[in-house]
Formats: structure tokens, sequence, C-alpha cells
């Protein structure tokens, strides 16, 4: 049956939206989209929220929005700081757009467990 | 002033063409390409128009006098030539904001292109743009909720969304089209569409449909923890059958219905849009027959002004064509009227086929849909092209996939992210297509699979309806 040998089964895989279906970023990878973020004029904000809530429309701010930070290791050592605060927590990064009052950018950096 | 009645036909250009007029920022002002019949003047060809979408009648009438005709009237104040065409023209008309009544598209279509179309001195006619007075945009809804709120409701940022029309688009049981749903949401899709034809036709009725689709949805949901969304295809043979469908809809809990504006009617759907503000539902937009009415370019109406009328009349999505895939479509025509949907001032621009500036005020914003005969090799110039805010819709590029729907879903959403992310990294993703999505296909065996498939896939035949350009 050659059909059937060709075909696999796809699994359903639980993902975080944007950038879940790629594979994890490495650090470098990481600081462009953050270094985009900060060229769109977009203010930086680091969110979190534990694993078993992580559907929900709110997540917890990490501190206040970066409104305005243009350091890219400000914003990651922001990040890191979240993530060390809340080990077991997923982490994103979102590039906040006041034009639009929307997000310009959103994806997990740190997957909590 | 009071004048005496003189009955007769007068030549239209005598009340019509108005060379010196300058036109009120609250004047609706239109573009026609006019053809006209050989030997009638330029002048008269536009006063005809001018008169026929306004006041006039083709004789005078006593009936006139008891009014004040010119404050009423349309005027032709301008007349340019076509580039590259020497049997047609442009011609410039503004109407007066008392014309039309408040908030209604469907008046405004009514008069601009109601009988003047048919009328013998012309050969052919077509609208080819309409600049929209602010004191007119305000008096209508606009989008029942737009591109921000849809982002928010849905959860989806910083990347185009991803959908994909139901196959075979007749034919399937309510249980059968909800498990091809139930397919491509687990595979990473944001939506999945009900294909224009649906209705409620005997295989299929709509409530059997919507109560399978809302199982899938909700399904998806838990095992993937994204948001997930079905364009119920609401459009029906009545407005109180069309209303009675969105209702359960939102009974069911779905985010989503849609409508087809052109077949279904502008007055439909002003009210549904409305409807959708009042009960907290996004609405997609669907645009059969508009083929027929924009696409042969001397005649009917450019897609743009229907694109406009549809941002007044309310809709959070619309159709656009896709360039790159099986549909008609020139990049920067397409370009100029994606702006119209999401921009909130678009100014003229002729190499965009955009003829005035439009300043659109407060209105939300509309996503551009790409749909029609595209796959993964065209993402990266999809992405190029409709940026972030947009719905990338792949019917058979993801049906079609060796492994089924789920894996086409996801083969398609890797290739996605793929491209925004290396967009984002500030690659060209046009130029370096091939490299980015090879790439990709490395981490994922149903995007390698998929690129396999539709390697040798293009639609590359030349567009009927391009700019006005000189060759």
């Amino acid at each position: 049956m050659p059909f059937q040998s060709t075909v696999g089964d796809y699994q359903t895989v639980a993902t975080l939206e944007t950038f879940g279906f790629l594979p994890p970023m490495t650090q470098d990878e990481i600081y462009d989209q953050i270094a985009y973020i900060i060229a769109q004029g977009w203010s930086p904000l680091v969110e979190h929220v534990h694993p078993s809530n992580s559907m929900a429309i709110y997540w917890s701010y990490w501190k206040l929005p970066f409104f305005g930070e243009k350091d890219l290791n400000v914003v990651v050592s922001e990040l890191e700081a979240c993530h060390r605060a809340y080990p077991d927590h997923h982490v994103r990064i979102v590039g906040y757009d006041a034009y639009t009052q929307s997000q310009g950018a959103c994806f997990v950096v740190f997957e909590g467990r | 002033m009071s004048k005496k009645y003189d009955a007769g036909v007068k030549e239209y250009r005598d009340t019509y063409w108005t060379p010196d007029y300058v036109p009120l920022d609250t004047d609706l002002l239109a573009c026609f390409k006019c053809t006209g019949q050989e030997g009638v003047p330029k002048e008269e060809v536009a006063a005809a128009v001018a008169a026929e979408s306004s006041t006039g009648t083709w004789s005078t009438v006593w009936s006139e006098l008891l009014t004040d005709l010119d404050f009423y009237k349309g005027r032709c104040y301008r007349i340019e030539d076509v580039p590259g065409d020497r049997e047609s023209f442009y011609a410039f008309i503004a109407y007066p904001l008392d014309l039309f009544e408040e908030g209604s598209i469907t008046n405004v279509l009514t008069s601009l292109v109601g009988n003047v179309f048919g009328f013998k001195a012309l050969r052919h006619l077509r609208l080819e743009d309409i600049r929209f007075p602010m004191a007119f945009i305000k008096s209508c809804y606009g989008p029942p909720n737009g591109i921000q709120v849809e982002r928010d409701r849905m959860n989806k940022y910083g990347r185009p969304l991803l959908g994909c029309t139901i196959k075979p688009k007749l034919g399937l049981s309510g249980k059968n089209y909800g498990r091809v749903v139930y397919e491509c949401l687990r595979g990473g899709l944001d939506f999945t569409k009900d294909d224009e034809n649906i209705n409620s036709q005997p295989f299929q009725r709509w409530q059997n449909r919507f109560e399978f689709v809302a199982e899938a949805i909700k399904l998806s949901e838990q095992e993937t923890g994204e948001r997930k969304g079905h364009y119920l295809n609401v459009t029906a043979n009545t407005p109180e059958e069309m209303y009675e469908r969105a209702e359960f809809a939102k009974e069911l809990g779905m985010p989503i219905v849609m409508h087809d504006f052109i077949t279904g009617g502008f007055t439909a759907n002003t009210g549904l849009s409305k409807w959708c503000r009042k009960n907290g539902m996004l609405l997609h937009i669907h645009r059969a027959m508009h083929a027929v009415i924009d696409r042969h370019p001397k005649h009917g109406i450019h897609f743009r002004v229907l694109a406009k009328c549809l941002r007044l009349s309310g809709g959070d999505q619309l159709h656009t064509g896709t360039v790159v895939g099986k549909l008609e479509g020139d990049r920067q025509t397409t370009l100029g009227y994606i702006d119209q949907l999401r921009e909130s001032f678009v100014p003229e621009d002729r190499s965009r086929g955009n003829f005035f500036d439009q300043d659109w005020g407060s209105m939300p914003g509309v996503f551009a849909v790409a749909s029609g005969g595209i796959h993964v090799w065209h993402m990266p110039a999809l992405v190029a092209i409709f940026g972030d805010d947009s719905v990338l819709q792949f019917g058979g590029g993801t049906h079609g996939h060796p492994w089924g729907s789920a894996a086409g879903a996801a083969a398609n959403r890797v290739a996605l992210e793929a491209c925004v992310k290396a967009r984002n990294a500030g690659r060209e993703i046009e130029k370096e297509s091939r490299d980015i999505l090879m790439e990709a296909g490395k981490h994922s065996p149903e995007l390698a699979i998929a690129l396999e498939t539709w390697k040798e896939i293009k639609f590359e035949f030349d567009t009927v309806d391009k700019l006005d350009v000189q060759n």
C-alpha cells in the first residue's frame, strides 16, 4: 500500500500563539526580534502567567511597560529578571503600540513548566 | 434670482459642465472613466453623466423652477485624458452632500451608478473612485469592530492571521464538515471559512452545520490552547432568516459570522453590521459577483469603490484578491485599495489608482483577506504585500497536503511564522524566499512535504484590468 506508507500522522500541539510553531529561538534571534520592536517605536512590555492560565486575556505585567525604552540590554535584563522571579511561568515580550492601542509584536520567550 | 420656464431640450453642458467650480469639503466627489459615442464632445458626455447621476432629466421640466436646482445639481468640474488611451477620458464630478441620505451607501450607489450606466450617449462608463466627505463618513456606522478590536478578541498579534475555506465547497454533511474544520484548526489555523455557496442546502442545513462547527472550535481551542473561529455564513434568502442564523451563532458562543455584501446587498449588509456591533460579533465579508462589476477596464465600478463602500457599510474583514494567486489583481492597484480599507488617511496617488485624498476620520480599519489559489511558496510575497493586518487563506493549499488538512494547516503556519520572523530580523523575504522556506522546512516535515507538493504551481496570466499608464 504505497499511499499509506507516505501518509504521516499529524499530532496536535499546544502552542502559545505567534511563533508557537517555530523551534525555540537562539539568544541572537530573540535579540533581533526585540531590536525590531524598538526600531518600530513600540514600547517593550514583559508579561507572565502560570501555564495553567495561559489562555487568559490578561497576563500579569512585569513591573510596567517600558515606555520609550531604546536599550536592548535593558529589555533583555528585565526579561531575565522576570524569568528568575517566576521560573515556572510563561514569560512573553510585547511590542506595545500606543498609536493603534494594540500589540505590534508578541511572543513567548520563556516557557514555564 | 428667478428664472423663466423655457420648455424643450437643452444641452447638458450648459447646466452641468462648470470648469470654474471649486469643490467644497462637504461635496461627494466622483471620478468616472467615460467612453462616449463617436462625435459627442467630451464636455457634453461628462455633463450628461453629472446630470443623469444627480438632478437632470433629458427634457427641461417646469417643476425644476420650484426649487433651487443650482444648489442640488451635480457638476462636472474637470476633464482629464486617460494615459495611454485616446478614446476615453476621466470626468470629475462634485455632488452636494444634501443629495444623499445620511449613512446610506445604498442611496449613494443608486444615484451614482443608477440609470446613467445605460445612457445611450455613452459606449462605456466606469466609476473609478469616490471621495467621501467627512460629513458623510461620520453618518455611517462602519466596521462593527475593526482591526484592533478583532486582534484583542482573537488574541492574535504581530503577524497576519491564517485561515482557509472548507472544501469541497458543496456536498458535505454537517458532521463531515465539522470534521474538516476541526482538522484545520487543530493544525494551527486561526480561522476556517464557509464557502460563499454554503447557505442552507438539502445536504447540510445551517443549524446542523453551526452545531458541528461549534463543537470543532471548542475542541480545537482546548487542545491547542489558542483562540479559534469559523466564519459562519449567515447570508440568506431574507433579512429575517439572516438575523435568525446570526442569533444562533451568537447563542453557540461563536466569535464571527460572514456575509456576501454584493449578492446580499448593501442594505442587508449595513443592517447585519449594526447587529454585529450590538452583539459583539465579528463580521467577515465575501465579495461574490464583484468581478462582474469591476473587471472590465472601461465599464462598471472599480473594486476600490466597492471596498470603500464596504468599509462605510460595515465589515471587519474583506476579500481583496491575492495578487499572486489564481485570481485577477494588479499589485499596485491592490495596495491602493488595501490602504482604503486599513488607513485613517489615504493621499491621492495615481500610481496606486487613488484619485482623491481620502480622510477616514475615526472609522475603524478592515482586515484585507487574501484568498484563492495560494500555497506555501507564495507566503513570503503575501507577507510582504499584505503586511500584518491581513488574513491569508489557503484552501487547496491546506486540504491538498498529502497528509491531510491538519498537516497542511501546520505547514502554512510554520511558513507564515518563519516569514514574519525573518522580516522582523531585517531580511528581504521576497528575495530570500527560497532560503527562508527551505530552512523552516528542516524543522517541520509538514512544511517540507508541502514545499515539495506545490513546487511547480504558478498562475502567470496577464492581468486584464491594469492601471491606466502611458505605454
